[in-house]
């Protein structure tokens, strides 16, 4: 955290993308820019392009025009292999649902974030299982095959993979669309607080307006979409969390 | 770490896995198998007869020649004088001989009619000689050797009377009845024709056939021999001989006067020759089977892409999941290719150990039923680059499921629409 606090966790530059050959949809940003601790709601139906969005922000695919730069490292334009490697060591993702390989440990399930990501943390163990724990997973959870969990406990480990690295950015997909409201809401705020302890911006990407609450900016994809410009998304008059102070909450 | 995750893979649809390496097994074991039993069979063939230099017979081809002489198998052309078989052996560059006199048959088992020299100079295999598992070779003319699959599949012991029958079928209307041979000796086992003859002495087959005329029994003339006729029974004619040379230089020379013989027609071979030649007109039959094999591993190598790619669909979450965590599509790549090269790897390995334990479970069974004698391990100087081009042609074909779990990573990104 204290290693990073010069660059923004986010930062878009003239973001422009389009299908090749399809003049219908596109997406354009002008400038964008998060400072880290400072989380994204972006809010969207089905079809909007919610999806495209994400696999540009991951370095999936290649962005037509413009930059993306994460953590101050450059994601676009890089080479797919660049792409791949910035997204290993600074995005983590959390998915819908199913967001583990089903024949792994759970523990190893959150080794698998380390493992590519190539500068391997030496304490990566030590790190996953505080990781966990502080995520309310007991430790005799751990070396279960992550199938025999529940789909709550599938998603706290998601998160703790996506965290193992402390990556700049952490992306979640509709992470609560499983879950009922009562898990709902306690997982926004266990993801959020995790987040903010490891000092990791969090852009959340869902249809549910309510959810909406819990972020300080908020970005509309019917306005990208439609290929409006949109140059400050950070509408929400909420006050930041208090990214100063998660810096003492050593073991994250 | 992705060779982790590629076992753990595995692991996970072990059902679909275990079927897919159970058909590899199988056919690999089959190729090897095959391979192996051929190349036995060659060995075990060319290494009949060692050490004979030339094999002499009535004028015929050398291949009916080598096989009624080495094999047992079918009939002479015509008989060899005895006066002119000692002409030859008496020549100043043969170092020893061994007359055969061949025509009668001991319960589907053949008769050689020869002399001591054949205990003392044939020879078989990597030179090895004759063995005596029991009693010792015949010093009377009513004695006989018997070969080791003969004594076993007979049961004969030591001591026991068998009686020779004229021709060579297994049921003969002719037999030598009044004259029965005592067995003197039986011999070990060598993986050669010789387990399946009977062994008696020249003046044996002379004294069975004393009284007969064309190959019958001429009525009431089949006097008893007193002891001392018995003593004086001279061969007049033998089927054919072998020669050992004093130095393999003249080989070429001798076997050229021997078929120039102008007192009577002769064919001199080279068994190792005739015997090359013999195994090539086999190995049609035998390459018709391994293509037979081959054409079965690739039917199992192909079995193994489609379960891989029948798998693709179902794992097109774990794939985005490791793309979400970095993975590069190359990885995923060798991710199924490493699983491919795993099955093979297991396959092999598990192919190896079923064939040594099968062949070590047929190889009593075959060396007491067929002769053969055929090593338990099956592996040959080739086998190595058999078996890895067997790795090379499966990661070839695992490199489709492969490539297109590449390209479909590329493609559809992170969101799998379900």
């Amino acid at each position: 955290m204290l290693s990073k606090p010069n660059f923004p966790a986010l930062e878009l530059k003239n973001f422009h993308f389009q299908w090749p050959g399809q003049q219908a949809f596109s997406l354009d940003i002008p400038a964008v820019s998060l400072a880290v601790g400072q989380h994204l709601f972006i809010r969207g139906a089905s079809g909007s392009g919610k999806t495209t969005l994400l696999n540009l922000l991951c370095g999936i695919h290649r962005l037509t025009k413009g930059e993306i730069h994460i953590g101050g490292h450059l994601l676009q334009p890089q080479s797919g292999a660049k792409r791949d490697a910035i997204r290993a060591r600074n995005i983590g993702v959390v998915f819908q649902q199913l967001n583990l390989i089903s024949y792994l440990s759970v523990l190893d399930n959150v080794l698998l974030a380390g493992e590519f990501a190539g500068n391997k943390l030496p304490d990566a163990k030590a790190r996953a299982q505080s990781l966990l724990t502080a995520l309310g997973m007991s430790e005799t959870l751990w070396q279960k095959q992550a199938q025999q969990l529940s789909v709550g406990q599938q998603q706290r480990v998601a998160i703790a993979r996506a965290l193992l690295n402390e990556p700049a950015l952490l992306i979640a997909d509709e992470p609560t669309s499983a879950l009922d409201a009562d898990n709902r809401d306690a997982f926004i705020r266990l993801l959020l607080s995790e987040a903010d302890r490891c000092g990791t911006t969090v852009i959340f990407v869902s249809h549910d307006a309510q959810l909406a609450d819990y972020f300080a900016a908020v970005l509309r994809m019917e306005n990208l979409a439609a290929g409006v410009v949109l140059s400050n998304p950070l509408s929400n008059p909420q006050t930041n969390p208090q990214t100063e102070t998660t810096g003492e909450q050593a073991p994250c | 770490m992705l060779i982790r995750l590629a076992r753990q893979s595995l692991w996970n649809r072990r059902g679909t896995a275990l079927m897919t390496l159970l058909s590899l097994v199988i056919s690999i074991a089959l190729l090897l198998g095959i391979d192996h039993l051929r190349l036995e069979a060659k060995r075990s063939f060319t290494s009949t007869v060692s050490g004979t230099d030339l094999i002499v017979g009535a004028r015929s081809g050398q291949l009916n020649l080598l096989l009624y002489s080495v094999f047992r198998l079918g009939s002479a052309t015509n008989n060899i004088s005895w006066q002119h078989y000692q002409q030859i052996s008496k020549h100043p560059q043969v170092k020893w001989s061994i007359p055969l006199a061949l025509g009668d048959s001991h319960r589907g088992f053949r008769v050689i009619g020869t002399n001591d020299d054949y205990f003392r100079f044939f020879r078989y295999g990597q030179q090895q000689q004759l063995d005596f598992a029991q009693g010792q070779a015949f010093a009377e003319v009513y004695q006989t050797v018997l070969g080791a699959a003969v004594a076993d599949k007979l049961g004969y012991q030591l001591g026991e009377q068998i009686i020779l029958s004229h021709g060579v079928g297994a049921v003969s209307f002719s037999q030598h009845k009044d004259q029965p041979f005592t067995v003197v000796g039986i011999l070990a086992p060598t993986g050669t024709p010789v387990d399946q003859s009977v062994h008696v002495s020249l003046a044996g087959i002379e004294a069975i056939h004393r009284g007969w005329q064309g190959g019958a029994p001429v009525l009431g003339r089949q006097p008893k021999l007193h002891a001392e006729q018995l003593a004086a029974l001279q061969p007049t004619v033998i089927t054919g001989f072998m020669l050992g040379l004093k130095s393999k230089v003249a080989t070429f020379a001798l076997q050229r006067q021997i078929n120039e013989f102008k007192a009577e027609p002769l064919t001199a071979i080279l068994p190792g020759a005739a015997l090359a030649e013999l195994w090539q007109m086999l190995s049609m039959v035998e390459n018709l089977l391994l293509l037979v094999t081959l054409l079965v591993l690739i039917a199992a190598l192909i079995g193994m892409m489609t379960t891989l790619l029948a798998a693709m669909k179902e794992r097109q979450r774990e794939m985005a999941i490791l793309r979400a965590v970095g993975a590069r599509p190359w990885q995923l790549f060798w991710l199924i290719e490493l699983e491919v090269l795993c099955l093979t790897v297991l396959s092999i390995g598990g192919a190896l150990l079923t064939l040594t334990a099968g062949l070590w479970l047929a190889q009593p069974l075959l060396s007491s039923q067929y002769g053969l004698v055929i090593s338990i391990w099956p592996w040959h100087s080739h086998t190595g680059i058999v078996l890895s081009a067997l790795t090379g042609v499966s990661l070839v074909l695992g490199a489709i499921p492969s490539y297109l779990t590449y390209r479909q990573s590329v493609a559809q990104g992170l969101v799998i629409k379900l």
